[in-house]
């Protein structure tokens, strides 16, 4: 019986990876020293190796270290969960919407909790003219704080209604997108949001941050 | 320095002012501590009353459930909810901290933060897809996640508003739980996510990854790809068994001394970018707003901190003698390199004792012998990690991150990533209450 040498549970493949990451993945996820890792690397191939002719042989596998149990899927089939939208717009869905039409849907499922006009009820104002002066989180509103609109419809999204979160449509969320933008004067009252007009709506606080940790990213 | 023997004869030394002893004394504690104590509260051997049997001396006792939980008699060791009511939003649940002792936070005691309900996720459904700008998406169940190799590592997760109420300008009187309850401990086992990341391999271009959970916000939130291969786990026990509910089930993303919200729970979807998603928990929540009026952003790090446990506030000191003075201290950049402790509120430290094994960016148990005279003491603890960095005076930390104008209500978060020096101030009756020094 073949009983693969633990070694093998820490070896990764080599094939895989850019340089880049395996530059990265050796240097800080295996605690030793290149030098180190050189000296052991022949014995480490050794064991690879033979696991890897161990599996062709019983499987056929080409992935030797890992169980190799993930299955492939294809784009088409994760759609309904990619739900991610990137600050450029990426992964914004077709579809469209008025501030109107979202005053209309807002009226209708947004302002139990949000109060009327976007002003705050329960949940968080979403319409507000508060200045931000000092540390308190409490001050800040997508007017004076938010980087992005795109974070506006992702997180209606994917989160909101509370009670019913997904279950609104592209185009509902597109327009209760526009009316918070439209009540808070970021765009007209005749502005259509959609995938092109969205990422190009400036928020006035963009350029407000410090990354904290650069050298982490 | 002044000397003190205990019953023994052994030397218990000061090791600062205001009745410090040496962490030494320590290591024979039980004889030290014994004698020490005897002779602070006074004639211990005299009025005891003769022993009897106790009614469960005398009879057969219960059957034992298949499941154990805690004696009847430590109800009140509980986590303490932000939301009992379940009213439509965020609900918080803060470890009990001066009720406990050791490393280990209990699963049922575990801190958590939901922001819509604990979903009743069926294992057997559960799938994690891994997408995006890699060479081959995949999809695993947490069965087939079993079947890889397993790693176990002890860390602690904090979030990233744990001890918020510090920001207010006027000591809080409030538990160390209320104030710090917001972090826990636990041995986290699962599957390296370095190991599922060479499976589906990364395009060169990826640079974050966007993980997101099965919970009905979608929590979702950017995590670069630099810590995805360093030490990020897909977690799928928690201190030995199964996570629970309300701290992921099935399974979650664990990114050892990075803010809680980070460590995606219900993990189902991750999904390798050029770009950061800047999505409403980094963009919003997670934007530390500073003095100046700009933000910090990707903030990630908890950072180097400690706590005194006990004696802490809302506890008394049941007359003078020798107390045992203990907290927690960590840090997300590596292992705690020292713990000194003041009982005069800073202006003089003696160095604790860390209870081993003391272990990357997890909690380090710190210990320190007291004779407690009496009258007024400031307990503090300051930590150090091995990178060097040390935890600031709440003036120091005050200074670069300002405070607030007001006090906050203290389940609010009115900021973020506060990691500087808890004070309790012990009066002469006792009492130990939050103070700033």
């Amino acid at each position: 019986m073949f009983t693969p040498d633990r070694a093998i549970l820490f070896g990764h493949s080599r094939a895989i990876f850019s340089a880049h990451h395996r530059a990265i993945f050796f240097a800080r996820h295996r605690a030793i020293s290149f030098a180190r890792y050189r000296a052991i690397s022949f014995a480490r191939y050794r064991a690879i190796l033979a696991t890897s002719l161990w599996l062709a042989m019983t499987t056929g596998a080409s992935l030797a270290e890992t169980p190799n149990l993930g299955k492939p899927i294809d784009e088409a089939a994760i759609a309904a969960w990619d739900i991610s939208i990137l600050p450029d717009g990426t992964g914004l869905p077709k579809g469209s919407g008025t501030p109107a039409q979202g005053a209309v849907i807002y009226a209708e499922k947004c302002v139990s909790c949000h109060g009327d006009n976007g002003k705050g009820g329960v949940a968080a104002a979403l319409v507000s003219d508060q200045k931000i002066a000092g540390i308190s989180a409490s001050q800040k509103t997508i007017k004076n704080f938010w980087p992005y609109s795109t974070t506006i419809f992702d997180f209606i999204r994917r989160a909101m209604p509370f009670q019913m979160p997904r279950s609104l449509s592209d185009d509902e969320v597109y327009a209760l997108t526009a009316y918070i933008l439209a009540e808070n004067k970021l765009i007209g009252a005749g502005d259509t949001m959609d995938a092109q007009t969205l990422p190009k709506v400036k928020m006035p606080n963009r350029d407000n941050f410090i990354i904290r940790f650069p050298d982490r990213i | 320095m002044a000397k003190d023997r205990n019953a023994r004869g052994r030397t218990l030394e000061a090791a600062a002012g205001n009745g410090l002893i040496d962490r030494r004394a320590l290591l024979g504690r039980g004889m030290a501590i014994a004698g020490a104590m005897g002779a602070g509260i006074g004639q211990a051997s005299a009025g005891a009353e003769p022993l009897i049997d106790d009614p469960w001396s005398l009879e057969v006792g219960e059957p034992m459930p298949i499941y154990q939980t805690p004696s009847k008699f430590e109800a009140r060791v509980a986590r303490t909810l932000s939301n009992p009511n379940f009213e439509p939003r965020n609900s918080h649940a803060r470890t009990p901290h001066h009720l406990l002792d050791g490393t280990t936070t209990p699963n049922g005691l575990h801190f958590a933060i939901n922001h819509g309900g604990v979903p009743v996720i069926d294992p057997e459904k559960h799938r994690l897809v891994i997408h995006g700008l890699v060479k081959r998406p995949l999809e695993f169940s947490l069965e087939s996640l079993s079947r890889y190799p397993m790693t176990s590592r002890v860390s602690f997760l904090e979030c990233g508003g744990n001890s918020a109420p510090m920001f207010s300008p006027e000591p809080m009187q409030e538990t160390v739980q209320a104030l710090h309850g917001l972090v826990s401990c636990a041995e986290w086992t699962g599957v390296s996510l370095s190991t599922l990341l060479e499976e589906t391999g990364i395009d060169a271009s990826a640079k974050w990854l966007i993980a997101e959970g099965a919970d009905s916000p979608h929590l979702s939130r950017s995590v670069p790809v630099k810590k995805a291969l360093d030490d990020a786990m897909i977690a799928l026990y928690q201190n030995g068994e199964r996570l629970m509910p309300g701290n992921g089930y099935p399974m979650r993303l664990l990114l050892p001394g990075y803010e809680g919200n980070m460590n995606v729970k219900f993990l189902r979807r991750i999904k390798l970018v050029d770009q950061p998603a800047l999505s409403m928990y980094e963009a919003r929540t997670y934007s530390q707003l500073l003095p100046d009026g700009k933000a910090y952003r990707f903030y990630f790090l908890q950072e180097v901190k400690s706590f005194i446990t006990s004696p802490s506030h809302g506890q008394a000191l049941k007359g003078p003698g020798l107390y045992e003075i203990s907290g927690i201290a960590y840090s997300g950049t590596g292992r705690i390199e020292k713990v000194m402790v003041s009982a005069d509120g800073g202006q003089s430290w003696a160095q604790a004792a860390l209870q081993e094994p003391v272990l990357s960016k997890a909690f380090t148990r710190f210990r320190l012998p007291w004779r407690w005279d009496g009258g007024k003491a400031t307990l503090q603890s300051r930590a150090w990690d091995e990178a060097g960095n040390v935890q600031p005076t709440r003036a120091e930390f005050v200074a670069l991150r300002g405070e607030l104008t007001k006090p906050a209500p203290v389940l609010a978060f009115p900021n973020q990533h506060y990691n500087s020096i808890t004070s309790w101030g012990v009066g002469t009756n006792g009492e130990v209450k939050h103070v700033y020094a």
